[in-house]
């Protein structure tokens, strides 16, 4: 492996995984996520999503009081009692998600007990599953992976040849995806999570599996067990990426490479006249990606290959480094990959190297652009419909714009610094 | 255990956030696991800071848990006291923490730290975000003054008037975070400086450990936010007998009142009301013709205590609103609230469950709701028109421009911000003059079309809970009402049926339209 793989430890700047509750309740709109914890947990989500917006929203957060951690009140009595006050306002939720957080993982609140009674309770009505997102076990995206995996158990069985796309995606990419895959001659594709909860695709020896998302371990080593081959292959971001995406499960289903080639040469080459006038900014310029999404090792791949960016750092909380062989593979000689953070020397390595271009969270965003240094939130990224090769132009638009941006309103907002007095017209 | 979809207040850890990163020179370790520095983005996004709060986040993990997280808590007290050199360090724990009882705060003390300590104990699961903010605050001055309370308490306010200097007092609440805190000390400072009083020392927001030293020096403490500062006022006056207000300056009435209350403690003549109601162009503005339409207008408000009742005395004082509803979510500010909506004829709510106060807006069919951002949204479902009087802060509430609420200038903000919401005087005249012209009848709503969208979706909501009370509306009714502009129709039709309820009808056709409209009328 020719990058230089680095492990840092100290305080972290990261979200917990409740906050993939944000994009995972928008996918399966039939499904609710009752975080079980604290008001931190609740003031986490709405600020993180900033989700007044809603009459109603499909997460919410039975917040732990000081009876029942002092044992006065029975919690899986009381989880019960929140859970049926909660579906008998929603008879439309299908999927009740019961998510652990720090607290309840703290207490030993054993949720797998409370979805098996409840289960049993509302049987055939609602189907009851749980996970953890607590910071202490999981960061950001590890979320939706931790949500996966409660799945899986509940996925039919299937003998039949079909691919399975897992990761949540954007409606219009799945479709775009989907449509693709069709005229390559890949026709029996389905996705996890699908777009209602209970529309669970089945598993079984004839599954492939792409993952559409980096962060997804977990669900992986599940979908394995079932009998499901996992393709590794880089990840569908960029033209580059998504093309070999494509091309392993091809592989995978014995398609010839000229069938393959006939459908994606000519995306290629539309992806790359869209690609140009952002490669024309970001070519040369230095970007330092800061950990949190876990994309940040095929996003760094995609702006150095396609795009002509210099990697400062590459930081990723963690690294599964057999399901990153090929992105890593494809990573410039010598690249700095950061494995976890000391966000502070992090950010003194930021200020040292003054880079173009941060990734980073949204706390450290206008600090670092008060600094002088550009920035983009990591959370957009997984918000942005980016995967595939027709996303490669909105993609690479996404770190293009706040340099661009910069540069329309620098000299206005920066005039150069007055000449003096006696050379000044006015005052002559 | 409590169901909760949205929060109006953060945890206490988040109030003591704020009082953090409003002053200079605090840091704040907080022992808290990864995924707590969410904060971090209420003050650089929310509030648009340039730089990060000062704390360090232990951010332990589960690994962590069975080793020795009391070192871990040492170690991070260690590196964050070396490297930013605090004057003073507040210590704590967020929910998590609180519970595998590490003792945050006693660790930082026994580590012979050369800074103060202040070590916060902030009960996560009991307590909320401005609790938590004055307790730290409370705390912070506690910790940093009580060796110089002096054994006596000879303090006396009028002392400026034999020291040949001017009256001082300090300004205490402000905080980030806070409603419009940034421009209402502005506008204090000015006001204040008018009637020939120094401001001290505002703190929290802007303060120094030094200036925090030099709060005994002030004749009068201004508690200009009771939710944040009456705990560490109350303790100033009892350590130190300097006495402070009790009037918080939203209003022109108020804002009198405040300027007599200053002047009466500092020994003082109090200025005459003509001349210094006057500054503000709100009474004008209100008695002015076209607010006549303004009269009577049902007015909801629902917001953090302080500016919840502010808003109630200024919308029947001073605007002529009639108050329909009155609550807050501050828990802590329950008492005088309750006084306040009782004095008008009102219950009180006290709710922090945003759907009870959506509920209880949509039951007293205001027509103007007071609230928080989150009453904006409910406002907007039920086609209400809105003012957002309070926290929790929205990018929003931090406006470019100066735009604060208290003192003169803040009373003509407020004048504004809550009018121009609402049919202006002329714009209903003419409407109720061209009503039947075609341009109101609906299909022709020109600009105002979206208005009519969503005054239609609530008025479908009204007719489908009406039918579960048999109230039946004829053909003719019916068509009578299409003929109302769509933007008066909601209200109409509902006082209609409030009407026929209170008269036995079960029908109404386009008489009993007519009757509803003599009888709201007369």
């Amino acid at each position: 492996m020719s990058v230089n793989l680095l492990k840092e430890t100290g305080p972290r700047e990261v979200f917990c995984g409740l906050t993939s509750i944000v994009w995972l309740h928008r996918r399966m709109p039939d499904a609710f996520f009752l975080v079980v914890g604290s008001r931190t947990c609740a003031h986490l989500i709405q600020s993180a999503a900033g989700v007044m917006i809603f009459a109603e929203p499909r997460f919410g957060t039975a917040i732990l009081s000081e009876r029942d951690l002092a044992g006065l009140a029975d919690a899986q009595d009381e989880l019960d009692r929140v859970s049926r006050e909660l579906l008998e306002r929603r008879p439309e939720i299908r999927t009740l998600f019961l998510v652990g957080s720090c607290p309840s993982e703290v207490i030993k609140l054993d949720l797998a007990r409370a979805a098996e009674r409840l289960n049993d309770e509302l049987r055939g009505r609602v189907q009851v599953v749980n996970y953890s997102g607590s910071g202490i076990e999981t960061t950001f995206t590890q979320g939706e992976d931790g949500a996966l995996s409660a799945l899986i158990p509940l996925m039919p069985s299937t003998d039949q040849r079909q691919l399975l796309m897992v990761g949540t995606l954007a409606d219009a990419v799945e479709d775009r995806l989907i449509h693709l895959f069709g005229r390559i001659g890949i026709d029996s594709v389905c996705s996890l999570p699908p777009r209602q909860s209970t529309e669970l695709p089945a598993v079984g020896p004839g599954t492939t599996v792409l993952l559409t998302q980096p962060y997804l371990t977990t669900t992986a080593r599940l979908l394995r067990d079932r009998g499901a081959r996992v393709l590794t292959a880089p990840f569908p971001l960029g033209a580059e990426g998504s093309r070999s995406w494509m091309e392993a499960a091809a592989k995978d289903f014995q398609i010839n490479a000229e069938q393959v080639a006939s459908v994606l040469d000519p995306l290629v080459a539309r992806a790359q006249s869209a690609l140009a006038p952002h490669r024309e900014i970001l070519n040369g310029k230095r970007i330092f990606l800061l950990p949190e999404s876990q994309l940040e090792l095929p996003l760094a791949r995609f702006l150095q290959r396609e795009c002509g960016m210099e990697l400062v750092e590459v930081g990723t909380p963690y690294l599964n480094r057999e399901q990153m062989a090929e992105e890593l593979a494809l990573l410039p000689e010598g690249t700095t990959v950061m494995e976890g953070q000391h966000v502070e020397k992090q950010l003194d390595r930021v200020r040292a190297t003054q880079p173009d271009l941060v990734v980073c969270g949204m706390g450290l965003a206008n600090p670092l652009e008060a600094e002088g240094i550009a920035t983009k939130w990591s959370i957009e990224l997984v918000f942005s419909p980016i995967h595939g090769i027709d996303q490669a132009g909105e993609l690479a638009e996404l770190f293009s714009r706040p340099l661009r941006r910069r540069e329309l309103i620098r000299q206005a907002l920066n005039p150069p610094s007055s000449a003096p007095i006696d050379s000044d017209p006015v005052h002559a | 255990m409590q169901l909760t979809l949205w929060t109006y207040e953060g945890p206490p850890h988040v109030g003591a956030m704020r009082i953090a990163a409003s002053m200079e020179g605090v840091h704040y370790v907080l022992h808290s696991p990864q995924g707590d520095t969410y904060a971090d983005l209420l003050f650089t996004m929310i509030e648009r800071r340039d730089q990060r709060p000062p704390v360090t986040y232990t951010t332990f993990q589960a690994r962590d848990l069975g080793g020795d997280t009391a070192e871990l808590v040492k170690r991070h007290v260690r590196e964050a006291v070396d490297r930013f050199q605090p004057d003073a360090l507040l210590v704590g724990e967020s929910c998590t923490a609180e519970l595998i009882q590490d003792q945050a705060g006693a660790l930082a003390n026994s580590m012979g730290l050369s800074m103060p300590v202040v070590n916060l104990e902030l009960p996560a699961y009991s307590k909320k975000e401005n609790w938590g903010a004055a307790e730290t605050f409370y705390q912070l001055i506690r910790t940093l003054l009580k060796d110089q309370a002096p054994a006596e308490l000879t303090h006396d306010p009028k002392a400026w008037q034999h020291q040949g200097r001017r009256p001082r007092v300090n300004l205490l609440g402000p905080s980030l975070l806070g409603f419009r805190c940034r421009d209402d000390v502005l506008e204090i400072q000015r006001l204040l400086s008018m009637h020939g009083i120094d401001v001290g020392v505002v703190a929290p927001l802007g303060a120094t450990v030094a200036d925090v030293h030099r709060l005994p020096e002030a004749d009068l403490n201004v508690c200009l936010y009771p939710e944040i500062a009456e705990s560490s006022c109350a303790w100033l006056e009892r350590s130190f007998g300097i006495p402070f207000t009790s009037t918080v300056p939203i209003g022109i009435g108020a804002t009198q009142d405040f300027l007599v209350e200053v002047h009466n403690l500092l020994g003082m003549t109090p200025p005459s009301p003509q001349a210094g109601i006057r500054q503000s162009r709100l009474p004008w503005y209100s008695e002015s013709v076209d607010s006549t339409y303004l009269t009577g207008k049902r007015v909801f408000i629902f917001g953090d205590g302080t500016h919840a009742l502010a808003a109630a005395r200024i919308c029947k004082d001073e605007l002529g609103f009639e108050v329909v509803g009155l609550g807050t979510y501050s828990r802590e500010m329950a008492r005088p609230v309750r006084a306040a909506a009782k004095a008008m004829g009102l219950e009180a709510l006290i709710s922090d469950d945003y759907l009870e106060v959506e509920a209880a807006m949509a039951a007293a069919s205001p027509e103007l709701v007071l609230g928080t951002q989150m009453e904006r949204h409910s406002a907007k479902r039920l086609g209400l028109p809105c003012a957002v009087i309070s926290t929790p802060m929205h990018v929003q509430d931090v406006p470019a421009r100066n735009s604060p609420q208290m003192g003169w200038e803040g009373a003509n903000v407020i004048f504004d911000s809550w009018v121009h919401p609402l049919m202006m005087g002329l714009e209903e005249h003419l409407i109720g003059m061209f009503r039947h012209d075609f341009e109101f009848v609906d299909g022709h709503q020109s600009h105002l079309g979206h208005a009519g969208g969503s005054g239609a979706v609530a008025e479908t909501e009204v007719a489908v809970s009406t039918l579960k009370d048999e109230l039946v509306w004829t053909a003719d009714g019916e068509a009578e009402l299409k003929k109302i502009p769509f933007f008066v129709r909601g209200k109409v039709r509902r006082n209609t049926e409030t009407f026929a309820k209170s008269t036995g009808r079960n029908q109404i056709d386009s008489e009993t339209l007519y009757d509803a409209k003599a009888h709201f009328s007369a």
